[in-house]
């Protein structure tokens, strides 16, 4: 039966692979990059054989925590990591619960992370050559470590499973989740910082973490390189229990998990409250705009846009406070912007098959385009207007003003050309509506950034005026060129922004059914 | 002799479909004359919906016309939809609206003025019974609610040719013979209906004329006594489909 699980995963992965190019093309690339990740990783562990065993104890106890901890984190924020062997889906046929562990752990380690997390754990064996003992230990301890990441991060995927059974709940969540992720950079580079400044702490910091959970396993051949077979027992000890912790708590969710399917939390309005449909003009571009506006407020895949908002200006302030410069902060207003303009540059991929209704309603393209874009600059307008006033008036810089305007808003509008023409011919696999945001088909990630980097790059070309003229402004600090750049970015914009929908709309007329056909076949994708 | 013959609410010629190197629909002509309540059956697989979806503008044919009350779908597209209530089967909706702003949705992107829509999404969430989930999002509704609010999008611009693909599936009895009456009613009011179902028997008490699709093409069409002549409808279909076995079933399925 853990045989027959084994073999629907690899059968899942290569029918998958099968039905897209793109997706077979993605997953090679990403073995490659795992291929050069573990090669790395191999080299490093083998030379280690020839460091101080303090040097290697502190390097392999610290990345095999960082690795350990990488494995329990990861399905929180992609909750659609693996989903081939669904413990939802296998429900209702009678699987006893510790075959049904087995196979999920196996499957878990035979992926590709598995696969890669064991060959870089088996090579501390390699660092630990020159102490038998040591090296015997690091076979076992190796095994254990990995089974550790992959139970555990199995363990979070169920345990996330019966807390998020809640639509709402589990919306807000995967959005904040990413916050801490955008951060990364200044994280670590504040932490990086300090620990320049107390290098001599990094042993210290290993040793405890030696007798953690995340750096137990790894820390049992260390000690017994370094003579202390008692400190060895006893971490071996907490390593195990560990192990057995994650089990039984993986254990108690799954079956929570198993028999409790998704709770539908019901939200409802009184009758009578079309909310935004009677707000904007009873035209079908103003109904598109109102349930566009509806979804930035009710869909997160739309929300999780906006999550640049806050970001790029608290980024912006952290480097400039590093650089002791305010000018990097004023350039928030025209980043967001920027960013913003492009967030639905694949709108009607986000609609799904929805995108029907318009096809089947005879809406006019132009439409269409007219009202995601009246939707989306109800947006943000207000946003980038104020981050601009608000950074300018930080800074002080009120002569830099209207060239920072002419910027942000010809980057905008110029973007809303821009997303008007390409999302009526992009058509990317997205999360469907509901599911975890973040949530990626195998090779959907490629496809999409190679859309989303080729438009960003077409965007740089429409703006490069705007970008010239605030260079020139910046330089010779001249009020003139401010002005010029203001007049330049709204005119220019407002032109680009208008042959956009005119072109993506008569693209649209064109092109809606085989845009259709398109999305059905992504359908499960 | 000639006499002016009254233009078809529905006429398709030689309509042709293949995915990849699958024949969906083969050269399929068919006529629905305005008024009439019309069934599509076919097993599954028949190519219903691809037909339907042709029809409807929703898919590029290879070749063929689709022409609805004499407006040809695929050169005046807007003029043409402007006549088709469609319902389809396998496309999802704007679940994210409640069901009132989805009705809403679909009249406001016809074009109708605010007040109109407003009285007929009353009049049809009180015909579906569905008001007390006016206020609901439809990502909420059971799969026979979503079927009603989809019929209801439908409805709501007033088309003279009603295309419904399964519109039946999942809905509840008394919610079925609701919709039943008011089809009937519609029909009755010079509207024209197109239903493609699997139930034979719904099929041959509500439909006046009916169609069997197989494998992409028609095999007979007419009046639904015309089809089945001394037979019941059910009987026809088999005989003209065929791929009915006269097995009892493997013997370990068998408990007594």
């Amino acid at each position: 039966m853990v045989a027959t699980l084994l073999r629907l995963r690899f059968l899942v992965l290569r029918n998958s692979l099968r039905r897209s190019t793109w997706q077979l093309i993605a997953v090679i690339i990403g073995a490659v990059y795992g291929l050069g990740v573990l090669g790395v990783a191999v080299l490093g562990l083998v030379a280690l054989s020839f460091a101080p065993q303090e040097l290697a104890a502190t390097v392999i106890v610290l990345a095999g925590s960082a690795v350990v901890l990488g494995w329990i984190v990861v399905p929180l924020i992609a909750a659609g990591i693996d989903q081939t062997l669904d413990p939802a889906r296998l429900a209702q046929f009678p699987l006893p619960m510790p075959k049904l562990l087995v196979g999920l752990t196996l499957a878990g380690v035979l992926g590709v992370p598995g696969v890669i997390t064991t060959i870089a754990s088996l090579a501390t064996v390699a660092s630990w050559i020159r102490y038998p003992a040591a090296a015997a230990a690091a076979v076992v301890c190796a095994a254990l470590a990995v089974l550790t990441c992959v139970v555990g991060s199995r363990m979070v995927a169920a345990l996330s499973v019966s807390l998020q059974s809640q639509r709402r709940f589990r919306e807000i969540s995967s959005i904040l989740i990413f916050i801490p992720l955008i951060l990364l950079g200044p994280i670590i580079i504040g932490v990086s910082q300090s620990v320049r400044n107390s290098a001599d702490a990094l042993p210290q910091v290993a040793r405890a973490l030696g007798w953690t959970p995340l750096g137990a396993a790894w820390s049992v051949p260390a000690d017994l390189a370094a003579g202390d077979v008692g400190a060895a027992a006893l971490k071996f000890v907490i390593a195990l229990a560990t192990l057995a912790l994650l089990v039984l708590l993986w254990r108690r969710s799954l079956a929570a998990a198993l028999v409790s399917p998704h709770a539908a939390a019901s939200k409802r309005v009184a009758r009578g409250k079309i909310g935004l449909f009677g707000v904007f003009p009873a035209t079908p571009a103003g109904a598109v705009a109102a349930r566009c506006l509806t979804y930035w407020r009710r869909d997160p895949r739309y929300a999780r846009q906006l999550i640049v908002v806050p970001l790029i200006p608290v980024l912006l302030a952290f480097y400039s406070n590093n650089m002791h410069s305010l000018t990097l902060l004023t350039l928030a207003g025209p980043l967001v912007a920027f960013l913003l303009s492009l967030a639905t540059l694949a709108d009607i991929s986000y609609d799904g098959t929805a995108f029907a209704a318009h096809l089947a309603d005879g809406v006019r393209g132009r439409d269409d385009r007219l009202g995601r874009v009246v939707a989306l600059a109800v947006i943000a307008v207000p946003i980038v207007l104020a981050l601009t006033l608000i950074t300018v008036a930080i800074a002080g810089a009120w002569h830099e003003l209207p060239l920072l305007l002419g910027l942000a808003f010809g980057a905008l509008l110029s973007g809303f050309g821009l997303t008007s023409v390409s999302s009526a011919r992009i058509i990317i696999p997205v999360p469907a509506a509901g599911d975890n945001p973040f949530k990626s088909a195998p090779g959907a990630g490629f496809t999409t950034a190679l859309s989303s980097f080729a438009t960003w790059g077409i965007l740089i070309l429409l703006v490069l005026p705007e970008i010239v003229l605030t260079v020139v402004g910046f330089v010779t600090g001249s009020a003139l060129i401010g002005w010029i750049g203001l007049a330049v970015g709204l005119v220019l914009g407002t032109g680009i922004a208008i042959a956009g929908i005119r072109i993506g709309g008569h693209q649209l007329d064109c092109s809606g059914p085989q845009l259709l056909s398109r999305l059905k076949t992504l359908r499960g994708a | 002799m000639t006499s002016v013959l009254p233009v078809p609410a529905l006429e398709l010629r030689g309509l042709s479909k293949r995915f990849g190197d699958k024949v969906a629909v083969e050269n399929l002509s068919l006529t629905v004359p305005t008024g009439s309540f019309y069934g599509l059956v076919g097993p599954n697989g028949a190519g219903k919906t691809t037909t339907l979806s042709m029809a409807t503008g929703l898919l590029q044919p290879d070749a063929g016309q689709s022409i609805i009350h004499g407006v040809d779908m695929w050169q005046h597209p807007l003029e043409a939809k402007q006549l088709v209530g469609n319902l389809s089967d396998g496309v999802k909706l704007f679940d994210r609206l409640t069901g009132e702003q989805l009705v809403t949705y679909n009249g406001l992107l016809f074009g109708m003025s605010r007040d109109t829509v407003a009285e007929r999404v009353a009049d049809l969430l009180k015909l579906l019974d569905l008001e007390s989930a006016a206020g609901t999002l439809v990502v909420d509704y059971s799969a026979g609610m979503t079927k009603k609010i989809a019929l209801a999008c439908a409805l709501v611009h007033a088309p003279k040719l009603l295309v419904l693909d399964e519109p039946f599936e999942s809905v509840d009895p008394v919610s079925a013979a609701n919709i039943r009456d008011m089809l009937t009613d519609y029909v009755r009011g010079g509207g024209t209906v197109i239903v493609s179902s699997h139930v034979m028997d719904l099929v041959q008490r509500m439909c006046d004329h009916v169609a069997v699709v197989s494998a992409g093409r028609v095999l007979a069409a007419g009046t639904v006594d015309e089809v089945r002549g001394e037979a019941s409808l059910e009987d026809r279909f088999v005989e003209l489909v065929g791929g009915r076995h006269h097995t009892e079933g493997p013997s370990w399925l068998r408990h007594s």
